[in-house]
């Protein structure tokens, strides 16, 4: 059975429970108080489809597919306005990075997702050598869209490029080697022993 | 012996090459002025920054910033922690945060961290240079040194999200802070306390992945810039640096504008006005070059 | 008419500057020559203990008994200038003259006659006044009656009854304790604020029980009220044909609320289905189940499912509905959510709420602590309760924006609180309401609860939907019958610690009421006033202003229809005073001559000295102290205004106005307290009826051919420190506008 199935399963019914059970921050949810401060206070505001207050509602209403499927919780910048104003102390970004990964590991995030998509690309970027390699990372969001499409990017942002170039901010031999720490062996096993912690939860919990 | 003495934590983009590497230049010079020693972290990691989240859940991405902090713990013993990058700083100092309110997160992450010979005991103050300026060194101390005073200079300070949120630097207001305005004033510039654009997020990460809405953003915080009638823009945060100068070229052709604004970091200021030249400022790391400031550092 | 001679003492101070601002000496002279003293001293710190010596030796000699003070403020230096056996005025020299006029050689002469006009007006005042003496007739009864057995009826006995005072309680039921012994828990009101607590009502009942000093009538109603503070007569009827008479010093009522009737809002179908009940009736399923599972009605099963409907025909102007809010539905509600949070397993609770109230120190914990327990609160407004085996409410999510529906075993609505206070002696009868076609905007007791044998009805006066009138600023519990105190929901909606603090306010002031009538003195806010109205018979028409304007029904008539003062009702605000068209209402200190006198005594310049005479008379609980502060604070005003403080702006008797026009006074300003349902006034209505008896001086101001602007009435607030001023000096630029008086003789 698939992790989705088990855990629609097992809280049948109970999303809040599922979320307090399973999502960073999750049992924040239920202190919500519908005041909208978060709503108002997010600088995409107006680019999401579901506010944090709306997102916590349908939570406690059990709209558990609509959730997880929202782009919503992909549109967080982490400028933590919200949770410097949350009255309630809520730590709303948290929950929302929790809500997105949850819905990506369920298999149930927004395929199309261009933040989701970049999330991944970073992550792998960045535990690759262990330290981002900025010119693989930007060169590979202009072939996001394959060969023919990057390119065309790539000129589009050229003179970008050159001043970055220009001004030692950008290396070229980093395509190459670019900055690596030393043990990167002993990082991997970490991020590899972290994940199996995590991952073994979720399963207990699913059960 | 230098004045003071900290365990530094550069960050990714904050290296030779890098997006940010005029900001660690700058440091290295005003640190020099300051008299303050920095003992990078050896073999320091990324701490995944605000877009970790989308792959790596809540125990990897605490890893990465524990393995920093524990790495700091053994080789600069009793040094307190410091970073000039917003998302580094925000990343550790939550780590250290969460790791102590939540005992088995906290056994969880050493158990990982095991796997790469290391121990957190999660001990050390982790802090942001703009905090060592202003608790360490202080205002009155840090004017006494200038040596160019940046008169007749208007810069606008802008805080960006991560330097100010959630844990904001020396107790300042979140939505009115005015530490950048006072580190201004120190170095003899006129600052723009009424620069209403100082909080306002430029779209952090999202500048990649949804550049229509962050570069709406940025255009929003050069304007209201211009429309107080600053100079130059000064920001802490290296992500906060980038965005805002480098997509000025996009914006203007998008929005019609005709924006040329420069942006630089705190620490170039204090270079400058400290009497070091535009090279050990860093000025040279500028897309859009910071005239007035280069007109001072000679 | 005095029967003894009085005998004038000027006493004016010099410190405090007015001896560097004013020709002091020119003041003595005007004390004794216009002022008629027979004694003027001038002393350099008169409120010091040597210039209070001063004064009181020239009592105790027997060579004065008309006190006048040339110094600071009436309400200034109470206590130093307070003198028994003798008549006090003040003439206003610091706040009222020098502090608000420049220190300037221009302004000298002005500042100079405003000075000599208050030592004028001071000893005009004080030759029309007597020393106050209480009239004899007071009683001292050491005993209350409380009407209401509920807690806050009991609080007020048991607090009373601890203080040494005696308790008759009057209860309507067969036994003691009202709503609160039906509720299961009720609202925690000490930290943590997590969980409903026991009510402990059975250790209050029996407290009340035991106590000897409270006398207990159940099943018993108050049929019949008469008398006044210190000597009412209560006669006590049973539902068994019983009735004693017993007498107490002051009442104070309880008589609580009754919950509104779900039926007037028929979408909730709460007589269509046994399992929509209301909040009150939860409270008896609850009970009923103990610490076991709450089961519902219809079939016994346990309820697995709950959904609070908020707010029903709360705040609402629809037919039938209340137009107010209870204010504690919503705590009521988390705490009935945490009786199935933890006495049915697993049973799904929501509460559908719209603007969640959660007032007072548990509010944002309990609240909290509801969240805790999972209980989910959802913003949505119901608009129907579909009846069934499974209940379906229908409602509009207001956060998610769509039309949905919910099922559940059973339904709570909240329904609010109507008061409990007897009909309003001056509602206009609802019949009339009926025949107009307005329904009636909800259901009110029309049973008697006091049945007082007043002039003005039988019941305590309401101020709007039902509730008691009481000065919500100053004075809460205080009545519009002196000596009856309101207490509880019956005064507003409240929660239970709310009632119990009202009760134990109400406790003191009606133990205050009653020691001041068996000293004939007056309550609030003239505390202590000895004065009383003065009636001179042989001038009454009969007209019955005074008795049906009288705001605290002071005065009954007697069978020829002429006024009969009750001294210990009044609150010596001269209403009555003000009404009277023949001029015979007076008190010992305060009366139509006191005042006229001291407008008839100012120095009125002739018309081409430029020098116009504004007359300010201003209310002395917030005008006048709104003046005072505006000194103390250094703002300034024209020198041509002449200040007199009164009672209340209703005591201002419309012959001050006339008379005052036709002497020669350029201009007359009344302040006065803000009036209508949000009123100020110190006296309920002086303010109001101030401003319908002006609203006819324009008569006579035709009549004069004056201009209209030269008498103008304004509500002033204590805190309008720097508008009173300026409201003054508006008049001296309309004078000058519109040209002086042409009555200077």
């Amino acid at each position: 059975m698939s992790l989705n199935n088990a855990m629609l399963e097992k809280y049948r019914n109970n999303f809040l429970q599922e979320v307090a059970g399973n999502v960073e921050q999750g049992d924040w949810v239920k202190m919500c108080m519908q005041c909208g401060v978060c709503a108002g206070s997010c600088p995409l505001g107006d680019a999401w489809e579901h506010s944090p207050q709306k997102i916590f509602m349908m939570i406690r209403a059990n709209r558990r597919e609509q959730v997880l499927s929202s782009d919503s919780m992909w549109m967080c910048t982490s400028c933590y306005h919200c949770v410097v104003r949350c009255p309630r102390g809520l730590p709303i970004p948290h929950i929302m990075h929790g809500l997105a990964s949850y819905a990506k590991r369920l298999g149930l995030a927004p395929k199309s997702n261009p933040t989701l998509w970049f999330a991944e690309v970073f992550w792998n970027n960045m535990l690759k050598k262990g330290r981002v390699n900025e010119l693989k990372l930007g060169l590979s969001l202009y072939f996001k869209d394959g060969f023919a499409s990057g390119i065309k990017q790539a000129m589009a942002h050229q003179k970008l490029g050159i001043n970055m170039l220009k001004a030692k901010r950008m290396a070229p031999m980093d395509m190459f080697a670019g900055h690596a720490i030393k043990d990167i062996f002993g990082l991997h096993k970490m991020i590899r022993k972290a994940q199996e912690i995590e991952a073994a939860k979720l399963e207990a919990n699913s059960k | 012996m230098a004045k003071f003495e900290y365990s530094y934590y550069p960050g990714c983009s904050s290296q030779t090459g890098a997006s940010s590497s005029n900001l660690m230049r700058s440091v290295d010079t005003m640190c020099e002025e300051l008299d303050l020693k920095l003992n990078p972290i050896p073999d320091w990691n990324c701490c995944s920054a605000s877009i970790g989240y989308g792959s790596g859940n809540v125990l990897p991405r605490l890893s990465l910033s524990a393995r920093n902090i524990a790495l700091s713990e053994q080789h600069n013993p009793n040094q307190d922690i410091v970073a000039t990058c917003a998302a580094c700083w925000l990343s550790t100092r939550e780590t250290a945060e969460r790791l102590h309110q939540d005992e088995n997160m906290f056994k969880d992450v050493n158990t990982a961290l095991a796997e790469a010979r290391l121990t957190l005991t999660n001990k050390t103050p982790i802090r942001h240079m703009a905090e060592v300026l202003i608790e360490d060194v202080g205002y009155e101390s840090l004017a006494r040194g200038v040596k160019k005073p940046l008169q007749g200079i208007r810069i606008a300070g802008y805080v960006g999200c991560q330097t100010n949120r959630p844990f904001g630097i020396a107790g300042e207001s979140f939505e009115n802070p005015l530490y950048l305005d006072k580190l201004v004033e120190s170095l003899g510039g006129d600052s723009v306390p009424t620069y209403e654009k100082k909080v306002q997020c430029c779209g952090g990460a999202l500048a990649f992945s949804e550049p229509e809405k962050s570069q709406a953003m940025i255009h929003g915080i050069i304007e209201a810039a211009y429309d107080n009638g600053a100079d130059m823009i000064v920001t802490p945060c290296p992500l906060c640096q980038t965005n805002v100068e480098i997509y000025q070229d996009v914006i203007n052709a998008k929005f019609g504008s005709k924006f040329e604004m420069p942006v630089v970091y705190y620490s170039q200021l204090i270079s400058v006005a400290y009497g070091r030249n535009s090279k050990d400022a860093a000025l040279d790391g500028q897309l859009i070059r910071a005239k007035k400031l280069e007109s001072f550092a000679g | 008419m005095p029967d003894y001679d009085k005998k004038l003492g000027a006493y004016l101070c010099s410190g405090c500057g007015i001896g560097d601002r004013l020709n002091v000496s020119q003041m003595e002279t005007t004390a004794k020559r216009d002022g008629k003293a027979a004694i003027v001293k001038t002393h350099e710190f008169l409120c010091s203990k040597a210039g209070v010596e001063m004064i009181r030796k020239d009592i105790d000699a027997g060579d004065v008994n008309h006190v006048i003070i040339g110094a600071c403020s009436h309400r200034s230096k109470v206590e130093a200038f307070r003198f028994d056996r003798a008549a006090i005025s003040r003439a206003n020299l610091r706040e009222g003259c020098i502090w608000i006029r420049p220190y300037t050689d221009e302004a000298q002469q002005t500042t100079q006659e405003m000075g000599d006009d208050l030592i004028r007006m001071a000893c005009a005042e004080s030759r029309y006044i007597n020393i106050p003496e209480p009239s004899g007739e007071q009683e001292l009864n050491k005993t209350l009656l409380v009407v209401g057995g509920g807690m806050t009826g009991m609080t007020t006995a048991l607090e009373s009854a601890k203080a040494g005072y005696r308790v008759e309680l009057v209860e309507k039921a067969a036994a003691l304790g009202g709503w609160m012994a039906q509720l299961h828990k009720c609202i925690p009101h000490r930290m943590p604020y997590a969980n409903p607590v026991a009510t402990n009502i059975d250790a209050t009942i029996a407290a009340v029980n035991a106590h000897a000093n409270i006398t207990l009538h159940l099943s018993a109603s108050v049929a019949k009220t008469e008398g006044a503070p210190g000597r009412f007569k209560i006669e006590i009827a049973t539902e068994y044909g019983t009735s004693t008479t017993v007498e107490v010093g002051a009442i104070v009522q309880a008589s609580g609320y009754n919950m509104f009737d779900p039926n007037n809002v028929p979408a909730m179908n709460h007589a269509k289905s046994a399992d929509i009940v209301t909040n009150m009736e939860l409270e008896a399923l609850a009970k009923a189940a103990g610490d076991g599972p709450i089961k519902r009605p219809s079939d016994g099963r346990e309820v697995s499912s709950v959904i609070f409907v908020q707010n029903v025909g709360q705040a609402s102007e629809a037919k039938g509905h209340l137009p107010y809010h209870s204010g504690i539905g919503d705590l009521i509600a988390i705490k009935q959510a945490l009786y199935f949070k933890t006495q049915n397993r697993g049973c799904e609770t929501t509460i559908l709420f719209n603007h969640l109230r959660t007032p007072g120190a548990a509010g944002e914990d309990f609240y909290c602590s509801g969240q805790n327990y999972e209980v989910t609160f959802r913003k949505g407004i119901a608009s129907e309760v579909f009846p069934g085996s499974s209940l379906e409410v229908q409602f509009r999510d207001m956060i998610l924006d769509e039309d949905t529906s919910q099922t559940a075993d059973l339904v709570v609505l909240d329904v609010g609180m109507v008061p409990n206070s007897g009909p309003d002696p001056y509602a206009l009868p609802l019949v009339a309401d009926k025949e107009k076609g307005a329904a009636p905007v909800f259901e009110v007791t029309l049973d008697s609860i006091l049945n007082l044998e007043y002039r003005q009805g039988t019941d305590l006066p309401h101020l709007k939907h039902g509730f008691t009138d009481s000065h919500f600023i100053c004075f809460p519990y205080e009545t519009r019958r002196s000596g009856i105190y309101a207490a509880g929901p019956v005064r507003r909606p409240m929660d239970i610690h709310q009632a119990m603090e009202d009760a134990t306010g109400a406790a003191m002031k009606a133990i205050q009421a009653l020691e001041n009538a068996g000293k004939g003195r007056s309550a609030h806010p003239r505390s202590g006033d000895l004065s009383y109205p003065l009636f001179r018979k042989e001038g009454c028409t009969r007209c019955k202003r005074c008795t049906v304007e009288c705001p605290f029904a002071a005065i009954d008539e007697d069978e020829k229809g002429y006024p009969q003062f009750n001294e210990s009702r009044c609150r010596r605000c001269g209403i009555c005073m003000g009404a009277c068209p023949v001029r015979v209402i007076s008190f010992d200190n305060y009366s139509v001559d006191s005042i006229g006198q001291q407008i008839k005594n100012v120095d009125m310049p002739d018309e081409f000295d430029e020098k116009p005479r504004i007359l300010v008379l201003a209310c002395e609980n917030d005008a006048y102290p709104a003046l005072d502060m505006a000194a103390q604070n250094g703002i300034e005003y024209s020198p041509f205004a002449r200040v007199i403080p009164v009672r209340c702006l209703g005591s201002v008797n419309t012959v001050w106005i006339t008379d005052a026009l036709n002497s020669g006074y350029d201009g007359i300003i009344l302040m006065g307290c803000s009036k209508g349902d949000d009123y100020q006034c110190h006296f309920v209505k002086g303010s109001e009826m101030a401003y319908q008896r002006m609203s006819q001086i324009a008569d006579t101001l035709q009549i004069l051919s004056l201009d209209a602007e030269r008498v103008v009435t304004y509500e002033v607030a204590i805190t309008d420190i720097h508008r009173a001023p300026r409201l003054i000096n508006a008049m001296a630029e309309t004078i000058e506008k519109i040209g002086m008086s042409p009555f200077k003789f």
